[in-house]
């Protein structure tokens, strides 16, 4: 069979050898993926969930498969910290576990929190579902990749009932190398029965790279767990970073997602959420920024499956220079999920005439009595809100921050925790022009 | 202090003042008063440099300076306050944080300290006072969710607040009941003072019945067609604004 010629980013990754586990199953799996990476390669804007989002300019890179320094990239442990949050840390530099970064002193009773590379190495065989997973859709390049190449990653598992206050951080770093690395992890977090964790997410970037990372990730909240998880991703400015988050709820379990988007040059989030469990609750919150020529994707997917369901997301995107934001915002709501209550919105500001953002919210319904609501705005500053600021004695340049700010802050006022609340307003305010 | 000299301005490209002249000196009261479409909120519009605007001709000197050339926050730096007919609100921004922001530019812009978070609270709640307003009122977003009488209210304590030389009052009695209008009044009369200036932008005489003007002006077709003491107010009430069309003559009168 003629097969297209290969880009130099197939190419480049196509070949190289695999990471070898000695666990057939695993090594198996790896295989199947990366010939099946190899075959379709990265999708193009005909493929309807890269649609906004083109591929074209990474296609015609190359890069290292996996950085075998990575142990030993400098990485600086102020840079780490999140003012007035302790507790447990995982650190990831360059897709491999850091152990001298790491916090790991104080786990709390009833969590286990351990690094992938261990946890395969010790026990791999309760992983065996979630890493022998194929991945079959044209849109699945990265996936495939990941399933291929990753190594490590965070297992992280709450006990029963254990209610862990603390917050529990994982930290995904890609730092400066000789050459351009593709590196990957690959997560994964149960919640046991009435089990609750606080999680945060941070991507960072140390030194200058243009690296690409991948990660996937699966959330399964059995009955009555709840999971506060919060992303803020400030990756390096040169970077790409390519995620899929997947929840999965059982009865009454609650998951509150807060993501904030900052960093990378591409930055690309799948989050598909699969409510199982009657009753089950699944909430987002968001904001993205994209700025100079920074392109900023997120894909919402959230599945009702079962009775009495609720979700309800609020997303905003703030696009500047010749920054591009893309939004999809999905939900399905399947056969039988009846009194499914689901409502989407996104509004966005364009703060540039050469920024762009595309945003589509669908509503597929199969059930009965279901409430749904979604909608989608793009505007401007409002000209009246800046009048009246500016009437009052504040300059131009900062009343339109006041404003942005406000804008782009919105999703997080349901944080609980004030610290991170005050963190990503920090975060913000010297993101925006001030 | 204000010196207004035939003013012409256009918004949207049609002509709404057409030679208007005012001269307001410091302490005085002047109530602008007439009917609907004549020009009362473009005043209050062109004087603290809201966008789409246009002077055509004519000058403004505040205190000496041209008015018209400076930016809306400079003008509010030199002391011009609008309190708006319709107060905007504004999700996500601290009224705390608003009038802070707002205080210490206009602090800044005229070379003096900026107040730090405990100084400028322990000014607020003083303030708060004069207007009887509730200090939870601090704790939310910029006019959201207040009513009526709350914004109105809200804008006379960012006055008392911010202090200004010279106040607009754009129509503050629409929209108020008798009982939020005595306050706002009390609030605006508490204010006044042998150096700050108002200009009252009202339809009604019934507010001049709390905020008792120096001088009255009627303005209709874009000019000042007379004006006179507290008792053309009372006229006008009485006889309504077509007795201006009939007996008054246009004037570019100065106080």
């Amino acid at each position: 069979m003629n097969q297209p010629a290969r880009t130099p980013f197939v190419a480049a990754l196509a070949d190289a050898p695999l990471p070898a586990s000695g666990v057939a199953w695993l090594d198996q799996a790896r295989r199947e993926n990366l010939v099946a990476f190899a075959e379709a390669g990265l999708p193009d804007t005909r493929v309807e969930a890269w649609k906004y989002t083109a591929l074209r300019a990474l296609s015609q890179r190359s890069f290292a498969a996996g950085d075998a320094q990575a142990a030993r990239r400098a990485v600086d442990p102020v840079a780490l910290a999140l003012p007035g949050i302790e507790g447990p840390a995982l650190v990831f530099v360059n897709g491999v576990f850091r152990a001298d970064l790491s916090l790991l002193d104080d786990v709390p009773p009833g969590v286990s929190l351990q690094p992938l590379s261990g946890a395969l190495t010790h026990a791999p065989d309760p992983l065996r579902f979630a890493l022998s997973r194929r991945y079959r859709e044209p849109s699945d390049a990265f996936a495939r990749l990941n399933g291929a190449f990753a190594t490590d990653g965070a297992v992280l598992r709450v006990a029963a009932g254990a209610k862990v206050a603390a917050p529990v951080r994982l930290l995904f770093i890609g730092a400066a190398a000789e050459r351009d690395v593709a590196w990957h992890v690959r997560d994964l977090v149960e919640l046991g029965e009435g089990a609750e964790l606080a999680l945060i997410e941070q991507h960072l970037g140390a030194g200058e790279q243009a690296h690409l990372g991948t990660r996937l990730a699966d959330f399964t909240l059995h009955a009555d767990a709840a999971l506060h998880h919060v992303v803020l991703q400030q990756a390096g400015a040169g970077s790409s970073l390519v995620r899929r988050s997947h929840y999965r709820l059982d009865a009454r379990a609650q998951a509150h997602l807060h993501v904030l988007e900052l960093g990378a040059t591409l930055a690309r989030h799948d989050v598909r959420a699969e409510l199982v469990g009657d009753a089950a609750v699944f909430h987002t919150h968001g904001a993205f920024l994209p700025d100079g020529r920074q392109h900023i994707d997120t894909q919402l997917a959230i599945h009702h499956q079962a009775r009495n369901t609720v979700s309800a997301s609020t997303w905003r995107g703030v696009a500047s220079g010749r920054g591009r934001g893309v939004f999809r915002g999905a939900i399905v709501v399947n056969t039988g999920a009846d009194g499914t209550d689901a409502s989407l919105n996104n509004k966005n500001l364009l703060l540039s005439t050469q920024a762009e953002i595309d945003t589509k919210p669908e509503l597929e319904i199969y059930a009965d009595e279901v409430k749904a609501a979604h909608g989608a705005t793009v505007g401007q500053l409002d000209e009246r809100a800046l009048f009246y600021l500016r009437s009052r004695g504040i300059p131009g340049e900062q009343a339109r921050t006041l404003l942005t700010t406000a804008f782009a802050r919105a999703p997080f006022e349901s944080l609980p925790d004030d610290a991170l609340r005050q963190h990503i307003d920090q975060l913000l305010l010297s993101r925006l022009p001030a | 202090m204000l010196k207004i000299d035939n003013l012409h301005a256009r918004v949207e490209g049609k002509d709404i003042l057409k030679g208007l002249s005012l001269t307001v000196k410091p302490g005085e009261v002047h109530a602008i008063m007439g009917p609907n479409g004549a020009g009362k909120s473009t005043l209050g519009n062109v004087l603290s440099g809201r966008a789409g605007y246009e002077v055509t001709e004519g000058s403004v000197l505040f205190e000496g300076r041209n008015l018209l050339e400076l930016e809306p926050e400079e003008r509010a730096a030199a002391g011009v306050f609008l309190a708006f007919q319709y107060p905007v609100e504004i999700p996500g921004v601290n009224n705390t944080y608003f009038l802070r922001a707002a205080f210490n530019a206009q602090r800044k812009a005229r070379g003096e300290a900026e107040l730090d978070s405990m100084q400028f609270l322990k000014l607020v709640r003083e303030k708060l006072k004069i207007m009887q307003l509730s200090p939870d009122l601090l704790n939310r977003a910029v006019n959201e969710g207040f009513s009526g009488g709350e914004k109105k209210r809200n804008e006379i304590f960012q006055m008392a607040l911010l202090e200004p030389k010279l106040a607009i009052l754009d129509e503050t009695d629409s929209g108020l009941d008798i009982d939020a209008l005595k306050q706002v009044s009390e609030g605006v009369n508490a204010l006044r003072s042998p150096e700050r200036s108002f200009i009252v932008v009202t339809h009604y005489q019934r507010l001049l019945d709390y905020i008792v003007p120096d001088f009255v002006h009627v303005l209709a077709g874009g000019r000042i067609v007379e004006s006179g003491d507290r008792s053309l107010a009372l006229k006008l009430e009485e006889h309504g604004y077509a007795w201006v069309a009939e007996h008054g003559e246009p004037a570019g009168v100065s106080a």
